[in-house]
């Protein structure tokens, strides 16, 4: 018999985990399991679950909880009936198979997973605030675009991170606040939400620009850690396309200064380098 | 001067330190006060042009110096532009930069005004501020000064989380003619001091019964080596990274390709960075600190001393050693398996795992995540017999497609 089942929310461990129990308790084969999203799903609540066939207690292994809870949060349609297989496998004819790096299922699972880690870490890298002042203190705001379900789950690095700030997070699916006790989610929001650049940013573009060295450009190395989808978000990446046309004229006039004669040393005699305000 | 003009003309001074880590030492967070966290692995926030990440706010306090090293942009006789900061500006734009998630935390050096002493006490200044005024818990690097006061190394020591000397040049000779007032056996008694100090507290916090032992840079230590500047060659610098790692027990060693900089010194004409062999020698510390060769293995890969710019340091250590190929993945020991091309630590640990549950053919190879151009010329497989391993054909099959993709490789690998 085949069953539809409707998950609320596109990266909802527990609902996934208590139906996937159900369906595991009742042996119903994952081929026979067709997994919706509740709103793009047949109806609200999809097929009411089969009565197990045996008592619910099977042992699912740590490490698939651990993999299932990452994997959840990728975008891929597939991930709710994957890790079914993989639950009906562990629990069934292969409980050593997430040992197995090279079965194909374990394989696409784990390569899920790394997708998420990497969009989280992405996220810890790449998401600026905006300073703002607001009747209750200092704001700190910012706009990110994940590729994966991961904005609840990554609140608690910002959390840990800055405990002490006021800050609110907003992505085109979730929004997180922060009011220095909680973490409270609401509905997504737009790029123009975030507040207009502060007064750090002009800084912090000066020094994205300073500390690039233009006699040794390797753009490909750039992109390759900073792909162009996260350069819109990015305030210093506004200086790259100047950073790289001024390069060549900056090299060409090292080699002319170069040797150059020296100043008369007046960094050598004591006192005389500038003040703490020159 | 404005901050924003200083900021960057001491960032510009600041550039030519490849270091940016801001991994290793103590997890911390900012949940019972402060601001600030550290997550044990670090964070590259962004990248520039030049290929390099930033984690770390890489300025120095001032670009004043008495010191005439021919190599640095700030030596005394360049007539580069002068600028220095003030404690408050250095701990303000540290903070503000953090708190808008820009960078991991704070990398402060600076050029030698006055004293040894006085200048690692203006360095002391700031990150006691950062810590002790305004809690700040993310990371900070600093530049120890050789000959620096102990009990002000000691206290840089406890508010940072990695220290850092630099060698700067591979001989000794070279660093006396090009860097005078600067001497090898000081730098390498400073290094040994700040090895010892690491040391003990680590065994001080290991043992510690009640009261915490104060901190010492609990990230280690790390170096630099201009690559480039001097006729010394691959084996001389790998030869003294090899001597750092064992003797002052250093975490990194970076290697910084000599480029041109404004107002160069006449002693140093003007050529571009050897960018590739910079890229090299990164592989060729990898394999000594990850994958079991030593530095003489490395450099039978290349020639008189010198690694092939060519092709990676572990292919050409191979396509030398062919008779050692090709492996059994299902059957070879893992020291074996770390010299295979292509294999990196991570997949011959994915190949360990998978080759208990049967036998590994090569589409379990591939969905493992090896690289199968690069290591199926020397491997044996149920399913794959390489057709040879002996002609000049297999040389030219390995080198990367064009010498765009060997410009673009990446100055600085990851561990995986």
């Amino acid at each position: 018999m085949r069953v539809a089942v409707v998950l609320p929310g596109p990266a909802d461990f527990e609902a996934w985990r208590r139906i996937a129990r159900g369906l595991r308790a009742a042996d119903v084969p994952p081929d026979q399991v067709a997994w919706h999203l509740a709103g793009e799903g047949p109806g609200l609540f999809g097929d009411d679950p089969p009565a197990p066939a045996r008592a619910a207690r099977f042992a699912v292994p740590r490490a698939f909880l651990a993999l299932a809870e990452t994997v959840i949060r990728h975008h891929h349609p597939e991930r709710f009936a994957l890790l079914y297989a993989l639950l009906w496998r562990v629990t069934g004819d292969a409980p050593r198979l997430l040992d197995n790096p090279a079965e194909p299922l374990v394989a696409r699972a784990r390569a899920m997973a790394s997708a998420v880690r990497r969009d989280a870490h992405k996220m810890h890298a790449f998401l600026r605030f905006r300073a703002v002042e607001t009747p209750d203190g200092v704001r700190h705001i910012a706009w990110f675009e994940p590729d994966h379900h991961i904005e609840r789950a990554e609140a608690g690095f910002f959390v840990r991170r800055f405990a002490q700030l006021r800050w609110t997070i907003v992505t085109p699916r979730v929004t997180l606040v922060w009011d220095g006790q909680t973490v409270q989610a609401g509905p997504g929001g737009r790029k123009s939400d975030l507040p207009p650049e502060d007064a750090m940013e002009p800084l912090w573009r000066a020094y994205y620009g300073a500390i690039c060295n233009p006699a040794r450009l390797k753009p490909g190395a750039m992109r390759a850690e900073m792909p162009r989808k996260y350069w819109r978000n990015l305030p210093e990446t506004a200086e790259i396309p100047r950073l790289m046309a001024e390069a060549p004229a900056r090299v060409r006039r090292m080699a002319e200064e170069a040797g150059a004669a020296p100043r008369h040393t007046p960094q050598r005699r004591p006192g005389h380098e500038p003040p703490p305000e020159a | 001067m404005e901050t924003r003009r200083k900021l960057e003309i001491l960032a510009d001074a600041a550039k030519y330190d490849a270091s940016c880590a801001s991994s290793g030492g103590t997890r911390r967070d900012s949940r019972s006060g402060g601001l600030g966290s550290t997550t044990g692995s670090g964070i590259c926030h962004a990248y520039t042009p030049d290929g390099r990440c930033i984690s770390l706010l890489k300025i120095l306090l001032t670009n004043a110096c008495q010191f005439d090293c021919a190599y640095c942009v700030n030596r005394a006789s360049s007539n580069t532009p002068r600028a220095r900061f003030t404690v408050a500006e250095v701990v303000d734009l540290t903070l503000g930069f953090y708190r808008r998630n820009a960078i991991e935390g704070l990398f402060l050096s600076s050029g030698i005004i006055r004293s040894p002493d006085y200048t690692m006490e203006q360095l002391v200044r700031v990150a006691r501020a950062l810590r002790e005024d305004h809690g700040f818990r993310g990371y900070i690097h600093l530049k120890t000064i050789p000959d620096a006061a102990p009990e002000l190394v000691a206290e840089a020591g406890r508010h940072a989380d990695r220290l850092s000397i630099n060698v700067e040049l591979p001989l000794a000779a070279s660093l006396k003619r090009l860097a005078p007032e600067k001497d090898a056996a000081r730098i390498d008694g400073a290094m040994a001091a700040l090895s010892e100090g690491i040391a003990a507290a680590r065994d001080a916090a290991r043992t510690a019964r009640r009261a915490r032992p104060p901190r010492f840079a609990p990230a280690g230590q790390s170096t630099q080596m201009i690559v480039g500047a001097d006729p010394a060659d691959d084996a001389a610098i790998l030869g003294t990274a090899t001597r750092l790692y064992g003797k002052h027990r250093l975490k990194r060693v970076y290697y910084s390709a000599y480029s041109p900089i404004p107002h160069a010194s006449a002693m140093l004409p003007p050529v571009a960075p050897p960018l590739v062999r910079e890229h090299r020698l990164y592989q060729a510390d990898w394999l000594l600190r990850f994958y079991g060769f030593t530095a003489e293995e490395v450099l039978a890969g290349g020639e008189a001393g010198m690694l092939d710019l060519a092709l990676d340091p572990k292919t050409a250590w191979a396509l030398k050693h062919r008779g050692q190929f090709p492996l059994d993945p299902n059957a070879a020991p893992r020291e074996a398996l770390l010299r295979v091309p292509g294999l990196g630590v991570k997949s011959v640990e994915r190949i360990m795992a998978a080759r208990r549950h049967g036998p590994i053919r090569s589409a379990d190879l591939a969905r493992l995540g090896v690289p199968m151009g690069r290591a199926l010329p020397f491997l044996l497989l149920p399913d794959h017999r390489p057709r040879t391993l002996e002609g000049a054909h297999l040389r030219a099959a390995l080198l990367p497609a064009t010498a765009f993709a060997r410009a673009a490789a990446p100055a600085q690998l990851s561990l995986f």
